[in-house]
């Protein structure tokens, strides 16, 4: 229970920053050229004057900007994110329909990452200097490195392309209609490139901190008495080192929330993925400003969300952040 | 001097450093060895690389020479990546500093700024920024640089925590300095090591940015980047993959050379940390 009043407090104090983060986009926004009923007029063909001088009066956009912050503040406590005039569809709609390619996306990427972080930064940590170590650690350097999105073509080129075992893009196969264990295999087979595209950096992260902290914690007085009172070498590492050595390795996963959700963005557009992170750059495009506003406040909201998780984790495998609190 | 030799002790930093003075050669020898323009037809469209003398690594989809827009690419890379990372680190001492030193109300407000950066992805920022702005040259390295700025305010807030209550410090405010006197003359010079160091991965980090952002045509398009040779080659990646996988290994390169040099830095200025 204190772990989760202490997560709580925290996640209420998240609650100010998000809305600075609305009042801040909010308010640049006014600054881009052109606005939603531009964007409509456009796509009607255009039209003359009146029209859209009603139209602004139908949005709310005649108000002014302080009005209209009001306004949409007063709208999204009732989780209403406003209206796409490109999709035709309240915005809250067209987010909720592309989320779940990005949910699926990250958390794959962030399993694969985090799970083969810790293999290879025990492996590496266990043989320091010497040349698993050396591999591993220059892997990571040159992976840290590489531009997601030229890692995620040149694997379409080598496996869709020359080798054809996995779909270039898209998140199913909608030539065919399937249906159960089918279609997830499908959808499966369609993630396989995207999430070892965005896990990529994130792999080379986490196994340099996994390296380090085991290192670290290699070094405790604590390890050498587990080693004196006789308990083999698996034995230390998994029950007493692993479980100290990923306290660093969880924080990381808040602190990189955002950084992947951005990676997103560039991943979905290289494999044309409906996800989230396309519609932010479709809305960027087509200058589509109220979908870009309401990404802007979910995926802010992701990151609170996923750091609130990493909160109540990290109490779980530090019972003492829990006490002290 | 010992730092110079620990540095060159490390073999992996003395790469990064061969590989960054190349890279760094290859922006300044660029209009020597091209003159032409580099966005300027050149010959027959799509030839692969080491066929014709002329084009040792082929032409893009529309007849323009690889060689010239990398050598002329990583002009647009350092000067992006090391303007952006100029402003962030700036904006980053300017707000790490006053909230370090100040603290109460001021540290409040500055810190809830730095959070509501760090809360929003740094690239759906960059993307509104784009969005708003356009996206020139100019406007693209100050959206990059603005994104950039939160790790390093942190970084030097950290630092002016622990400095603010030295003796050297008390013994300045004895003297009857001003804080700004403070600030710059006497904490800043001791803040600055790691924040400079640090200022590796922002560069890293601002390259990667930027080549992302004109691989998605969101990028100055009149300037031969690497980034916008890596998505136009995606419209003929199928067959001709190599207009992509060039430029890439361009990036690969460059980012690799900066973090080897700022991990080498590091090293070299905290010697205690490496034996680790």
């Amino acid at each position: 229970m204190r772990i989760l009043s202490l997560a709580g407090r925290r996640l209420a104090a998240s609650i100010p920053t998000l809305i600075l983060i609305l009042i801040g986009v909010f308010l640049l926004l006014q600054l881009a050229p052109g606005d939603t009923v531009d964007a409509l007029m456009a796509q009607m063909g255009g039209g003359d004057a009146a029209t859209a001088e009603a139209l602004r009066k139908f949005y709310g956009l005649d108000l002014s900007v302080p009005a209209q912050l009001g306004n949409y503040l007063w709208h999204l406590v009732r989780l209403d994110l406003g209206f796409s005039a490109i999709y035709g569809k309240p915005v809250a709609t067209v987010i909720l329909e592309r989320l779940p390619p990005t949910i699926l996306l990250m958390t794959a990427s962030l399993s694969f990452a985090f799970f083969f972080g810790l293999v290879f930064g025990v492996i590496a940590a266990r043989g320091v200097n010497r040349w698993p170590d050396t591999l591993i650690s220059t892997l990571g350097l040159i992976f840290y490195a590489t531009p997601s999105f030229w890692f995620g073509l040149m694997a379409i080129v080598v496996f869709s392309v020359y080798l054809q075992w996995l779909p270039p893009g898209g998140f199913e196969d909608i030539g065919t209609v399937q249906t159960g264990i089918w279609r997830l295999l499908d959808i499966a087979s369609h993630l396989v490139l995207p999430t070892l595209t965005l896990g990529l950096i994130f792999l080379a992260i986490y196994l340099r901190i996994m390296r380090a902290s085991m290192l670290e914690v290699l070094n405790l007085d604590f390890i050498r008495t587990a080693r004196a009172k006789g308990l083999d070498e698996t034995h230390v590492i998994t029950r007493h080192v692993l479980r100290n050595a990923l306290l660093p390795m969880v924080t990381l996963i808040g602190l990189q929330a955002g950084t992947m959700l951005g990676g997103s963005v560039v991943v979905e557009s290289v494999f044309s993925l409906p996800g989230l992170g396309r519609l932010a750059y479709e809305s960027v495009v087509q200058r589509d400003l109220n979908t870009l506003l309401g990404i802007v406040f979910v995926s802010a909201l992701l990151v609170i969300i996923v750091n609130f998780v990493v909160d109540l984790l990290y109490a779980r495998l530090d019972p003492r952040i829990a006490a002290e609190g | 001097m010992d730092a110079v030799k620990r540095y060159f002790r490390s073999p992996a930093a003395v790469i990064g450093l061969i590989l960054l003075l190349l890279v760094i050669a290859m922006a300044v020898s660029a209009g020597w060895l091209y003159p032409r323009d580099p966005l300027a037809l050149a010959g027959r469209p799509l030839l692969w690389p080491f066929t014709n003398p002329r084009f040792l690594l082929g032409t893009d989809n529309s007849g323009r020479d690889i060689a010239a827009q990398i050598f002329y690419g990583a002009r647009i890379s350092l000067l992006i990546g090391g303007v952006a990372t100029i402003i962030a680190i700036l904006i980053g001492i300017l707000v790490g500093a006053f909230a370090g030193y100040y603290g109460g109300w001021v540290d409040n407000v500055l810190m809830r700024i730095t959070e509501a950066f760090q809360t929003l992805p740094n690239f759906v920022l960059l993307l509104v920024l784009v969005a708003v702005f356009g996206s020139t040259l100019t406007t693209v390295t100050i959206a990059v640089g603005v994104v950039s700025w939160p790790a390093p305010a942190r970084l030097t807030r950290a630092e002016f925590l622990s400095l603010r209550n030295r003796e050297f410090v008390q013994a300045g405010k004895t003297l009857g300095m001003r804080d700004i006197q403070l600030i710059l003359g006497e904490i800043l010079p001791n803040a600055l090591p790691p924040v400079i160091v640090y200022a590796s991965v922002v560069m890293a980090v601002a390259i990667l940015l930027e080549s992302a952002l004109a691989f998605l045509r969101l990028s100055d398009p009149n300037v031969a980047s690497w980034g916008n040779l890596i998505g136009l080659g995606r419209d003929v990646l199928r067959v001709q993959w190599y207009v992509s996988a060039i430029p890439g290994i361009a990036i690969l390169v460059t980012v690799l050379a900066v973090s080897l040099v700022g991990q080498g830095l590091n090293d070299a200025l905290n010697p205690r940390l490496k034996s680790r």
